[in-house]
């Protein structure tokens, strides 16, 4: 391997991205909000360009629970995209999906979770399960590209049916361990 | 003078009364504390979403709502030091530039639910100035009855807007508002999409 791309160089792009950009579309996602992650990049620009999708980008991922919470109240359906550090950043928040009965569904890209090689990401990455289950999160992992859309419906599904937060976390044996070039 | 209180500073549910006369279809946010004793004090109604936690997310929740409902104003009230926690919030909210959000920080200067320990505010923290950097055109500092009616034309005319009103301290008779979180937020959405509300999927 000569460049740090592992991905393009050795492969197409993934199309699970479109396949969660899909699932969104067919559920009637209407509010999307995110922090990026570089394994949510793909499908970042295919919700930017969709006309019918508001985008929200937040300053911290609490934001976005609470962004959530007001679109319910108004009737439109959202998910919020993030790293696994940024699931820290939520935890009093969810007390937000509790206390109303909100549908909050998260898709969250893992770090510190398979081959890390940044030992910053660890113990978050490590507590993330942990931590949205304590808040009372349905959580579902997909460590295989195949697990990938079928999860994120159930997770969609799970959120707006039963009315509680619930999130499916994409393992790093789907997105590759960020090597930082050091591969 | 009915809307200023002992101290000569404005009183903070003479305030939450005047902002909402002849309030319309308009929605409400409160921050946790008494802002949601205020908006409940005032008149509760389904249109109220007084907020029991979740500091820090109040006027996230007011840019969710208002995207969602774009002909509708949407109010967010909140205290200094809830909206001292989701400072973040005005960059995001700025951004985004609702067009039928409005905010309004009562500004007492302390943490009225814990002791009254002093906050940001008062020892010169700007809250408008902070807004002003992250975008917002339209802000108002109110510090006097006088200035109330403006306040009150500039929340309800179209445009994102935010304020601070500077407000005595005093704690206000508590006036609490439904507890269960279910029932306020199913009674807002009622109130916002009808009977629909309960069957969407």
């Amino acid at each position: 391997m000569t460049t740090g791309d592992a991905t393009s160089a050795t492969k197409a792009e993934p199309t699970w991205p479109d396949d969660i950009y899909n699932l969104l579309k067919t559920h009637d996602i209407r509010q999307v909000a995110l922090v990026p992650d570089a394994g949510h990049s793909r499908l970042i620009r295919r919700c930017l360009a969709d006309n019918a999708m508001q985008v929200t980008t937040l300053t911290t991922e609490e934001e976005g629970i609470a962004l959530m919470a007001g679109a319910w109240l108004g009737g439109d359906k959202s998910v919020l995209l993030m790293q696994s550090s940024g699931v820290g950043n939520c935890i009093n928040m969810l007390s937000l999906a509790t206390l109303h009965r909100t549908p909050m569904p998260m898709i969250v890209t893992m770090r510190g979770d398979f081959g890390e090689f940044n030992p910053a990401q660890v113990p978050m990455g490590h507590a993330t399960q942990a931590v949205l289950e304590a808040m009372g999160t349905l959580v579902h992992r997909a460590d295989r590209v195949e697990d990938v859309a079928p999860t994120v419906d159930a997770t969609l599904r799970l959120a707006f049916n039963t009315f509680r937060p619930a999130a499916t976390l994409i393992g790093q044996r789907v997105l590759g361990a960020k090597t930082f070039g050091k591969d | 003078m009915a809307l200023t209180g002992p101290s000569g500073r404005i009183d903070r549910r003479e305030l939450t009364a005047a902002v909402l006369r002849d309030r319309g279809d308009m929605l409400v946010v409160a921050g946790l504390g008494a802002p949601a004793w205020d908006i409940t004090a005032v008149g509760d109604c389904d249109e109220n979403l007084p907020l029991w936690g979740g500091m820090g997310g109040a006027t996230m929740i007011g840019l969710g709502l208002a995207i969602a409902q774009p002909r509708r104003k949407v109010l967010v009230i909140t205290g200094d030091g809830e909206m001292l926690m989701g400072l973040g919030s005005l960059a995001t909210i700025a951004v985004k530039r609702p067009p039928n959000l409005a905010i309004l920080v009562q500004d007492n200067e302390h943490y009225g639910e814990t002791g009254m320990q002093e906050t940001a505010t008062g020892h010169g923290v700007d809250l408008v100035a902070m807004a002003r950097g992250a975008g917002f055109a339209r802000t108002m500092f109110v510090t006097t009855e006088a200035e109330v009616p403006a306040l009150y034309a500039a929340i309800h005319a179209e445009g994102l807007f935010f304020a601070v009103a500077k407000i005595e301290a005093a704690s206000k008779k508590l006036v609490l508002p439904p507890r269960d979180g279910a029932v306020l937020q199913a009674r807002m959405r009622a109130a916002v999409l009808g009977p629909a509300a309960y069957h969407q999927m």
